[in-house]
C-alpha cells in the first residue's frame, strides 16, 4: 500500500510522524496506567503483556516462516520452570535467570527445529504437539521441579528494588514487552526476516536463491522459543505459582488462536489479538458474574445444560471465534485494519 | 514370556481403537488434506447422544447404537458442508485451525451439557468379563474392539474396491479435476468421506465409552490414532492401521518393561523417531514437490 522508494525507507523504524505521535501517546499511556488503574486491571495488563510476548514470538515462526507449532506451551513451561529453578537452586539474580531460561528454551527450539527441517503440514503439527505434551509430562515427573505439586516463585528483587505488587511487576514487564516487540519488528526488516518470509512463500525457490534453509528454519524455531521462554519466565511471577497442568495443549492452542485472530504475518496484529483474547479469557473465567449475559446463561444452563459445566462456554466462544475468523477474515484483526485504512485513504473513490 | 504375549495382545487390543481413529483421520486427510483435529469430538458427541438415548430415554442398545451411528454420519457430513467447505482460499494452516475451532466448539458443548463428571455408560457388555486363551487374559470388550476393528477394515477395503462411491472417492483423491470432468460431484464425494470418517470414529468412541465416558475421553485415542496415522504415512489406510498397532504395542511394552509413568508420551517419541528417518511416514510414497 505504501510506496517505498529505497531500502532505507523499508527498514526505518517509524514510517511517518503520525506513527511517532501515536506511539508516544501509547508509551505515555502505558507509563501512567498503573498509577491510575485499579490493581485488578494492572494484573489484567500483566496477563495481556505475557501473552503479547509469546504470540509475537509464535508469529515469527507461524506467520513469517510458515512453520506451524502446536507445542509452544512446552517452551513456555521450560521458560517458567527454568527461571524459577535457576533462581532458587542456582541462586541466579532474576535479570540473569530470565534470559538464561529463555536461551535454554531457544536451545530446545533449535532441537525441535532439526526434525522440523524435513517436515511440513500435518507431520510438523503432530511433532510439535507431541513435543508440547511430552515436555509437560516430563516436567511433572522431575523432583527438582516439584513434580505434580508445582513450584512457588521466590521473592523478586532487582538490586534494592522489591517487586511485591502487580504494579511493581508491571513496571518491569511492560518495558521488556516493548523491547521484544521492537526487536521482532527489526528482525523482520533485516536479512533474517526476509529469509523467513522467503521460506514461507516458497522454500525450494528460497533455497535455490541461496537461503540456508537449515540455518533459518532452526533459527526461526529458536527465536520463537526464546520469546516463549521469556514469556514463561515472566508468567511464573505473575501467577507466583506454577504447576505442570497449566501448560496444557489448550494453552498452545490458545497462543495459536491469538496469533491467528490478530493476523498472521504482522507485528501489530498479534499484539491486538493477544490483548483481546487474553482479556476475553479472563472475562470468561467467571462468566456468570458478567451482568445480564451471566444471568441469562445461568438460567439457560439450569434448564437445558448443566451448571457445573458452564465454564466450558469459554471453549465454545474461542472455537466459534476461530472458525469465524478463518471463514470470513483469514488475515484477522490486522486484515480488518488494513482494509479500513485503505478505504479511508482512498475515500471517496 | 507370558507377560510379553499378554502385553502384545493388550497392545493390539488398544491399538484397534487407535486404528479406527487413525483410519478416520487418513480418510479425511486424503479427501481434504487437513489433519482432522475434530476427529475425536466427531465421535464424542454421538457417544453422548447414545448415552442420553440409553439412560434418559431408556432405548435398548440395539436401537440406540444404530441411531447414534446414523447421527455420526450426518454430523460428519454437516461439518464438512457447513464449515470446511466455506473456507476462503484455504491453506493448510487455516484448515488445521478450522478443525481445532470445531473441536473446541463441540467439546465445549458436550462438557457444558454434561459437566466434567464421569458417566456410567449402560453398555451391553461388562468391562469385567474376560476371555482366557491358554494363559493369556483378554477382556471381552478388548476382544470385541479387535474384532469390530478388523470387520470395519474389511468393509472399508471392500467399499473402496467394489462400490461405485468408493471408487469415486479414490478418483477424487487422486486427481480432483479429472474426477470432476468425469462427472463426479467432488464436493459431495468429499462430504460423504467426512461422514464415513465420522462413522468409523464413532464406532471407536462407542467401544471406548464402555470403559470410560467423560468429555475428554476421546483426546488420547485421537492423538494416538493421529500418531499412528503419521507413522504409517497419513495417506495410506493400511499404513494407518499398521502404525496404530505399532503405537499400541510399543506403548504397552514400554509401560511394562521401562516405565509406566511415561507410557502415554512414548507414542510421540516414536513419531519423532520415525519422522526423522522417513519424513513422510513408513508407507507413503515419496512425494516430490513441484515448484
Amino acid at each position: 500500500m505504501d510506496m517505498k522508494r529505497n531500502y532505507y525507507e523499508d527498514v526505518q523504524l517509524f514510517t511517518s510522524g503520525v506513527i511517532v505521535f501515536w506511539l508516544s501517546v501509547l508509551v505515555i499511556g502505558l507509563a501512567i496506567f498503573p498509577f491510575v488503574a485499579k490493581n485488578y486491571y494492572v494484573y489484567v495488563a500483566n496477563y495481556m503483556a505475557i501473552n503479547v510476548i509469546v504470540v509475537i514470538g509464535l508469529n515469527l515462526l507461524v506467520g513469517y516462516t510458515g512453520q506451524i507449532s502446536l507445542g509452544h506451551a512446552g517452551f513456555f513451561a521450560i521458560g517458567a520452570y527454568g527461571t524459577i529453578v535457576l533462581m532458587t537452586k542456582a541462586h541466579f539474580p532474576f535479570l540473569l535467570a530470565l534470559p538464561v531460561a529463555g536461551l535454554i528454551a531457544a536451545g530446545f527450539g533449535f532441537l525441535l527445529g532439526l526434525p522440523a527441517l524435513r517436515l511440513e503440514g500435518p507431520y510438523l503439527a503432530i511433532a510439535t504437539l507431541g513435543f508440547g505434551i511430552t515436555t509437560t509430562q516430563i516436567i511433572g515427573k522431575i523432583k527438582a521441579f516439584g513434580e505434580r505439586q508445582g513450584l512457588h516463585a521466590p521473592e523478586l528483587t532487582i538490586g534494592t528494588w522489591h517487586l511485591n505488587t502487580d504494579r511493581d511487576f508491571y513496571l518491569l514487564l511492560i518495558p521488556i514487552t516493548l523491547l521484544l516487540a521492537v526487536f521482532a519488528r527489526n528482525i523482520v526488516k533485516t536479512k533474517v526476516g526476509r529469509a523467513f518470509i522467503s521460506i514461507r512463500d516458497a522454500d525450494i525457490a528460497a533455497e535455490t536463491m541461496g537461503v540456508n534453509l537449515t540455518l533459518y528454519k532452526t533459527l526461526a524455531f529458536a527465536v520463537s522459543a526464546f520469546y516463549a521462554g521469556i514469556g514463561g519466565g515472566l508468567y511464573a511471577f505473575v501467577l507466583r505459582f506454577i504447576e505442570p497442568e497449566l501448560f496444557s495443549l489448550f494453552m498452545s492452542v490458545m497462543f495459536l488462536t491469538m496469533a491467528v485472530v490478530g493476523g498472521l504475518g504482522s507485528i501489530l496484529g498479534p499484539i491486538a489479538g493477544a490483548c483481546l483474547l487474553a482479556w476475553l479469557d479472563l472475562q470468561l473465567r467467571n462468566i456468570l458474574s458478567i451482568p445480564y449475559i451471566g444471568e441469562w446463561l445461568e438460567a439457560l444452563s439450569k434448564s437445558y445444560f448443566s451448571i457445573t459445566g458452564v465454564s466450558n462456554i469459554q471453549l465454545i466462544v474461542f472455537g466459534f471465534i476461530l472458525i469465524m475468523i478463518m471463514l470470513f477474515e483469514p488475515l484477522g484483526i490486522y486484515g480488518i485494519w488494513i482494509r479500513t485504512k485503505k478505504y479511508w485513504k482512498t475515500w471517496p473513490f | 514370556m507370558i507377560d510379553f504375549f499378554q502385553m502384545i495382545l493388550s497392545g493390539i487390543a488398544v491399538g484397534s481403537s487407535y486404528a479406527l481413529m487413525g483410519l478416520g483421520m487418513v480418510l479425511i486427510y486424503k479427501a481434504s488434506e487437513v489433519p482432522n483435529f475434530v476427529q475425536g469430538e466427531m465421535a464424542l458427541l454421538p457417544v453422548f447422544i447414545a448415552y442420553m438415548l440409553l439412560s434418559s430415554y431408556g432405548l435398548p442398545y440395539y436401537v440406540a447404537f444404530p441411531l447414534t451411528l446414523i447421527f455420526a454420519l450426518f454430523l460428519g457430513c454437516f461439518l464438512e458442508f457447513a464449515v470446511l467447505r466455506r473456507a476462503k482460499e484455504p491453506n493448510i494452516l487455516g484448515l488445521i485451525i478450522i478443525t481445532i475451532g470445531m473441536e473446541m466448539l463441540l467439546l465445549g458443548f458436550v462438557s457444558w451439557k454434561f459437566g466434567a463428571d464421569q458417566r456410567a455408560m449402560p453398555f451391553p457388555i461388562s468391562t469385567y468379563d474376560s476371555i482366557i486363551i491358554g494363559d493369556i487374559y483378554i477382556s471381552t470388550i478388548d476382544m470385541l474392539t479387535l474384532v469390530v476393528a478388523l470387520i470395519i477394515m474389511l468393509i472399508l477395503f471392500l467399499f473402496f474396491r467394489y462400490s461405485k462411491i468408493g471408487v469415486a472417492m479414490k478418483a477424487t483423491q487422486q486427481n480432483e479435476t479429472a474426477a470432476a470432468l468425469m462427472g463426479i460431484k467432488t464436493h459431495r464425494v468429499r462430504m460423504i468421506t467426512w461422514g464415513i470418517s465420522s462413522l468409523v470414529g464413532c464406532v471407536a468412541g462407542l467401544l471406548l465409552s464402555a470403559v470410560l465416558t467423560e468429555p475428554y475421553m476421546m483426546w488420547d485415542p485421537m492423538l494416538k490414532g493421529f500418531a499412528g496415522a503419521v507413522v504409517g504415512g497419513m495417506t495410506s489406510l493400511p499404513g494407518a492401521v499398521f502404525g496404530a498397532y505399532i503405537v499400541g504395542v510399543v506403548e504397552h511394552l514400554f509401560g511394562g518393561y521401562v516405565s509406566i509413568e511415561f507410557k502415554s508420551v512414548v507414542a510421540f517419541a516414536i513419531i519423532v523417531l520415525v519422522l526423522c528417518i522417513k519424513p513422510s511416514g513408513l508407507f507413503a510414497r515419496h512425494y516430490v514437490k513441484k515448484v
